[in-house]
């Protein structure tokens, strides 16, 4: 698309935003969107988060934490052992200088990274911290470090079974392990379940990689501006997106790449502060987060209601055991396909461990959460289904409202954030849908520009709907990812144990060594 | 024992009056092997999107394929051509630390390179990569005006 179309476009959206008649007939818009889109995902979303029998524990949550600590059981702590040697490869220790203008392990992690930070980490914690209390946050840092050998294992296996094409492009990720390393063992099925992953992946790409960004994108933008109807929001992103993946004006998507890690860094800097200024009161903040960790300190559900909060933004916000980083780890440069494995565990520590910490540090030292002095609990909202909060804000905007209480100009910097982490993810998420389809329907012009389109359809979608309908939806898909993707791992698991055995073998004796630079 | 030395191009007019001087003073020595090779600014660090990690192999072969074309295979042709022994390489990296590394591990013993064209605001803040050669270079620098 044209600038000059986009301007038209542009211009014809805030014509038609100011009539006081058709932003009603656009809220109209906005609630059709909304009532049939909750209904559509319904029986998807309930059957993802269905409870155990006789319990309100959802068995996804069960499922992915089980994974977790069974892949760091398994691989010896891996996440630990390796740890100083992932930062060793990332820093370039062990690359060959003859391969300088390939793909580096840095490069690889800052991509994976720019799609899974992100809005999991700004809105997402403050969902878990308002429905969970801050004892959500004890359980989202446990889940970040068993999260990271769930990496570790996806990784290694995405660059081992990629595909390599003649014309020296790549491709990989779980669709591609599980139909070759299932065939490799000789197992029967690999291709049917590569295919659902596929299936899955899509629908991923679609809710928590489209529809969450522009929801909370819209969220944060209305809050600053005033409200107006979301779909003019989800237009002007989709048009965005438009033209970076169909109209391949790539110099938006390389200042947004350049842009986002400088933000990434201006956010934590800026909760580092907050911190800072309230450095007595962290103390107190790591009390409530380790009392509220086993006791729930009044929140809805006690502290079980607390740890499937923890662990559910966890594993949306870090994508571990989903499969969607091995697309992106996939074209890393590396004889040793491993290494791209331990560089990938840096990813959950990174944008759980240390930036959802962050974020739910800040929100419960800000005291946006009302406690009952008379108890010391945390007070419900009248539903009874979060912990009420000064203004009633939930999402993006608790977070928002934390950082201002420290910093008062901070929501603007943070709308422009949330705008482009939203945009990078995207960007990402586009990419990570795109190989799934062309898995699926084959790689041609047609067949992508056909998801392209569905892709740009959904941001609008996204941008319209509410909250409530849209996070279900983004959470069930994105899960259903790590259905399929966990369970093909466990068979795949002992093809990465023999890598580690022989590469952890050759390190010790020193014959992987590092070049001097 | 036939010296070696390594000019350094970059694809100007500056390049080439290095290797201009290159050839004079070659034509002095009485063995003399002459080097000349091309770095392709890059750097491990920089954030890329998944698509163009996806086909950088592939950029980099026709980036390579490029440098070779247009200015490293003319310069060992006019070398050849005027009774020279000329090698190539392209290579990609910091310019000053990859040239300084090939010529130690190519045993040359001098590099040649020209001024550097880049001016303004980065060069301030940074440097020029010329600038950089000669702070850290391990073998003596001829620097072109």
């Amino acid at each position: 698309m044209n600038n000059r179309s986009t301007f038209w476009l542009t211009s014809a959206v805030a014509a038609m935003a100011t009539s006081p008649l058709a932003a009603q007939e656009a809220m109209g818009i906005d609630e059709k969107v909304n009532q049939a889109f909750a209904s559509l995902t319904g029986p998807f979303v309930s059957l993802i988060f269905a409870p155990f029998p006789g319990t309100s524990f959802p068995w996804i949550v069960m499922w992915l934490v089980v994974a977790a600590t069974i892949f760091t059981l398994y691989f010896g702590f891996v996440q630990f052992r390796f740890f100083k040697h992932a930062i060793q490869l990332v820093k370039g220790d062990y690359s060959d200088p003859n391969d300088a203008g390939e793909v580096s392990h840095f490069q690889a992690l800052a991509t994976a990274l720019s799609g899974t930070v992100g809005l999991g980490n700004i809105a997402g914690v403050a969902v878990a911290v308002g429905i969970g209390g801050p004892g959500a946050t004890f359980w989202m840092i446990l889940a970040g470090l068993l999260g990271m050998a769930s990496k570790f294992t996806e990784c290694t296996l995405g660059v081992k079974y990629r595909n390599e094409y003649e014309d020296g492009t790549v491709s990989g990720g779980p669709m591609y392990y599980i139909s070759k390393g299932f065939n490799e063992l000789g197992l029967p099925g690999g291709k049917i379940l590569a295919v659902v992953f596929s299936i899955f992946c899509i629908l991923g790409a679609l809710g928590g990689g489209n529809m969450f960004q522009a929801n909370q994108a819209h969220a944060q933008i209305s809050g600053i501006v005033g409200d107006y109807p979301g779909w003019i929001t989800g237009i002007v992103f989709a048009a965005v997106v438009f033209a970076v993946i169909v109209g391949g004006i790539k110099s938006i998507a390389n200042v947004t790449e350049k842009v986002v890690p400088f933000m990434g860094i201006l956010y934590v800097g800026a909760a580092l502060i907050i911190l800072l200024v309230n450095y007595d009161q962290i103390g107190w903040a790591f009390g409530q987060i380790f009392a509220g960790a086993f006791t729930g300190l009044g929140v809805a559900g006690g502290f079980v209601g607390a740890l499937i909060q923890g662990f559910k933004r966890a594993a949306f916000s870090n994508e571990a055991g989903v499969g969607s980083a091995a697309i992106a780890h996939s074209a890393v440069k590396t004889k040793e396909p491993i290494t791209e494995g331990f560089v990938s565990l840096l990813e959950p520590l990174i944008d759980t461990v240390v930036i959802c910490t962050m974020t739910a540090l800040v929100i419960v030292i800000s005291q946006q959460l009302i406690i009952d002095e008379a108890t010391g609990n945390y007070m419900l909202n009248e539903a009874g289904t979060a912990i009420a909060t000064i203004d009633g804000n939930s999402g993006v905007s608790l977070t928002s409202a934390a950082f201002a209480s420290g910093i008062s100009w901070f929501p603007y910097v943070l709308a422009i954030a949330v705008v482009l982490f939203a945009f990078s993810t995207m960007i990402s998420w586009s990419y990570y849908g795109l190989k799934a389809w062309t898995y699926l329907f084959g790689e041609g012009k047609t067949s992508e520009l056909a998801f392209k389109v569905i892709f740009c359809v959904f941001i609008v979608i996204g941008a319209a709907a509410s909250l409530g309908p849209v996070i279900d939806f983004s959470d069930a898909a994105i899960f259903a990812m790590a259905v399929v993707n966990i369970f093909c791992l466990y068979f795949l698991m002992k093809l990465v144990k023999k890598e580690l055995a022989s590469y952890a073998a050759r390190l010790e004796s020193g014959e992987i060594k590092k070049y001097s630079h | 024992m036939t010296a070696k030395i390594v000019i350094g191009l970059d694809g100007t007019d500056t390049g080439e009056r290095a290797l201009a001087f290159a050839k004079d003073l070659a034509a002095r020595m009485d063995a003399c092997e002459l080097i000349a090779i091309y770095v392709i600014e890059w750097s491990p660090f920089t954030f890329q999107t998944a698509e163009e990690n996806a086909q950088r192999h592939k950029r980099r072969e026709e980036e390579i394929a490029l440098a070779k074309s247009r200015i490293v295979d003319p310069a060992i042709a006019a070398l050849t051509d005027a009774g020279f022994k000329a090698t190539g390489l392209v290579r990609h990296g910091d310019v000053a630390e990859t040239l300084n590394r090939l010529t130690v591990e190519n045993g040359a013993s001098q590099i040649i390179v020209g001024r550097g064209s880049s001016d303004g605001f980065a060069k301030r803040v940074f440097g020029s990569s010329t600038q950089s050669l000669v702070m850290h270079a391990d073998v003596p620098v001829t620097v072109v005006g």
